[in-house]
């Protein structure tokens, strides 16, 4: 402030010495306030500027006006830039930003755009990688004459059964263990043990004990899907709020009320965690299944195109387990978004 | 009013040798108590003095807890805590029906809320509440039950104290209307003298006193009479106003 008034007594005492210079001056400070177009002064500044030669300083009342104008023209300008130069500084930001449009997909498509590239470049071996042109006219063809819908058809209807068994176990497992105590002394132990023994390691005896048909299959993958269902589920029941259960013992709740209206919603969460793991290995358990122990579904079908080098149904077949597991994931988040609406109240 | 008098004369709780220990320390000590139906009673005392105790034992929430005694509590009783509880995954509507039944209960709820100041608040999530509006829906639900007795865990013990002052005027014509017996559980003097007709200072798991508070509602914080009391209440509880 200071500063700047100091700098408005040396433009007057220039104005009154030489004329040239107050032109300068006025100007300036003229353009500074333009944007003031409220303040009446700025157009008789503006005036005085406009006709340099025609206002020559011998007129000490115009010379007295222009010097006032200046001076009221400054005084209107200093705060403005003051408080400019005080302005908080914007702190660096660290976090990433706003998230740019449909950025899921760049990375994939990029992705493919290299892969088609290098093909058609023929920087790549066929036999290894072929173009992703010859995967999907190997898929097409494979569609056509009924071989891949009749792979994939076997393989959704095992994934499905196990995974509908297991789901099924998992949380009548943890229910029956999380309600009483003699379920979870009875109940919780073993599956902590079940858990310890890697599922994929049961197939030699389960094919002593079942054969090797698709009971054995089904069998394998319910196994791999309960456990995470059961453990999360288990987990999220033991951990519902007691002062939950205190509520609704002073509500006079019965016991099928309580598991439903406060059991079953508390711990729908946790399952939710458990329901995803169990999709996820759901396919894992069949992708290991169908390619050691099968005649039949993708894995089987992936497989024989080993045998035979044929790395394009391969592609096929994983673009196919890939689009399955897309598909079964994006269900479960749907579903998980629509049963815990009230959690978006939270996050939002 | 016949009814009124005649209801008066029944106590609505009842407390013979009542005895509470954790861990061999006793935090009630053969306690004798009469609630007479329809009073509102605060009980005040130091943390630790067994308040919280004797209200869950009145609430019969004292499940392994070792005691002797004997207790009568009327059949329907409410119970407001210090935190609103309400069900996150449930909207404010249905926490106010948690445990009611019958095709009035819908209506009953609405009522309920509307006489708490959350007439069209129906449907939020508990989240969406403020801490006022989230206890004030706390103390739909436990009306909406018409308890003879409603017992109060410090229920205004989390709100600022402007919330806390609106809460008192509501609870206080909330009693007015429907008359229940109140017992609530405070450690603010000046929140038991405004509410309360009766003030019990609990001391090692003994009554200490026993005040009667005989002054016209509305109340107000400066009522000077009120101080006579208020100096009564903290000699009881140990506390020495010197700088005053």
């Amino acid at each position: 402030m200071t500063t700047n008034a100091a700098t408005t007594n040396a433009v007057v005492s220039t104005a009154d010495t030489t004329n040239p210079a107050v032109s300068t001056a006025d100007t300036t400070n003229a353009d500074t306030t333009d944007a003031d177009t409220t303040d009446a002064d700025t157009t008789d500044a503006d005036t005085v500027t406009a006709d340099p030669a025609a206002a020559p300083v011998t007129d000490t009342g115009t010379a007295a006006t222009a010097a006032t104008a200046v001076t009221a023209v400054t005084a209107v300008t200093a705060p403005v830039g003051a408080g400019e130069e005080l302005q908080v500084r914007r702190r660096r930001r660290l976090s990433p930003g706003r998230r740019l449009p449909a950025t899921r997909l760049a990375g994939p498509a990029l992705l493919l755009v290299l892969w088609a590239a290098a093909s058609a470049a023929g920087q790549l071996d066929p036999a290894a990688i072929p173009a992703p042109w010859t995967v999907l006219e190997t898929g097409v063809h494979l569609w056509t004459d009924g071989t891949l819908p009749k792979d994939i058809l076997t393989s959704l209807q095992r994934a499905a059964s196990g995974f509908a068994i297991g789901l099924t176990a998992g949380v009548a497992l943890a229910l029956a263990s999380g309600l009483s105590r003699t379920g979870e002394a009875l109940i919780d132990g073993s599956v902590q043990l079940n858990r310890a023994i890697p599922t994929l390691g049961l197939i030699p005896l389960f094919i002593l004990w079942l054969g090797i048909g698709e009971t054995f299959k089904i069998a394998i993958i319910a196994i791999v899907v309960y456990i995470p269902i059961y453990l999360n589920t288990h987990a999220a029941l033991s951990g519902i709020d007691s002062r939950f259960v205190e509520l609704a013992e002073v509500q006079g709740l019965s016991r099928y009320a309580f598991i439903r209206r406060i059991v079953i919603p508390g711990a729908l969460p946790g399952f939710f965690v458990g329901l995803r793991l169990g999709v996820t290995g759901s396919w894992l358990g069949l992708v290991v299944l169908e390619q050691i122990n099968a005649t039949s579904g993708l894995g089987y079908m992936m497989f024989q195109a080993q045998n035979y080098g044929q790395t394009d149904v391969i592609l096929v077949g994983l673009v196919v387990y890939g689009i399955f597991g897309l598909i079964s994931d994006s269900a479960v988040r749907l579903i998980e978004r629509r049963v815990l609406s009230w959690r978006r109240t939270l996050s939002s | 009013m016949a009814t009124h008098t005649e209801q008066l004369t029944r106590p609505a709780v009842r407390l013979r040798g009542l005895t509470r220990s954790f861990d061999g320390r006793t935090v009630l000590d053969s306690l004798d108590l009469d609630l007479p139906a329809g009073q509102f009673t605060a009980l005040l005392g130091h943390s630790g003095s067994g308040k919280s105790t004797l209200l869950r034992a009145v609430a019969g929430l004292d499940h392994e807890v070792t005691g002797s005694g004997r207790l009568t509590a009327p059949e329907r009783v409410s119970v407001v805590f210090q935190d609103s509880r309400l069900l996150p995954w449930q909207r404010v509507l249905d926490n106010v029906l948690l445990g009611l039944d019958g095709k009035e209960a819908d209506r009953k709820g609405r009522e309920a809320l509307a006489e708490v100041g959350l007439k069209g608040r129906e449907g939020a999530w508990p989240s969406e509440l403020s801490g006022g509006e989230a206890q004030r829906a706390a103390l739909a639900r436990s009306l909406v039950r018409e308890p003879e007795l409603l017992l109060a865990d410090e229920p205004f013990g989390a709100l600022d104290a402007l919330t806390r002052i609106r809460m008192h005027v509501l609870l206080r014509e909330l009693w007015e209307r429907h008359r229940p017996s109140v017992l609530l559980v405070t450690h603010d003097v000046d929140e038991a003298i405004v509410l309360a007709d009766r003030v019990l200072v609990l001391d090692h798991g003994r009554i200490g006193l026993d005040l009667t508070i005989d002054r016209p509602h509305p109340r107000s914080y400066r009522d000077p009479l009120l101080g006579e009391y208020r100096e009564r209440l903290l000699a009881a509880l140990g506390v020495t106003e010197d700088h005053q």
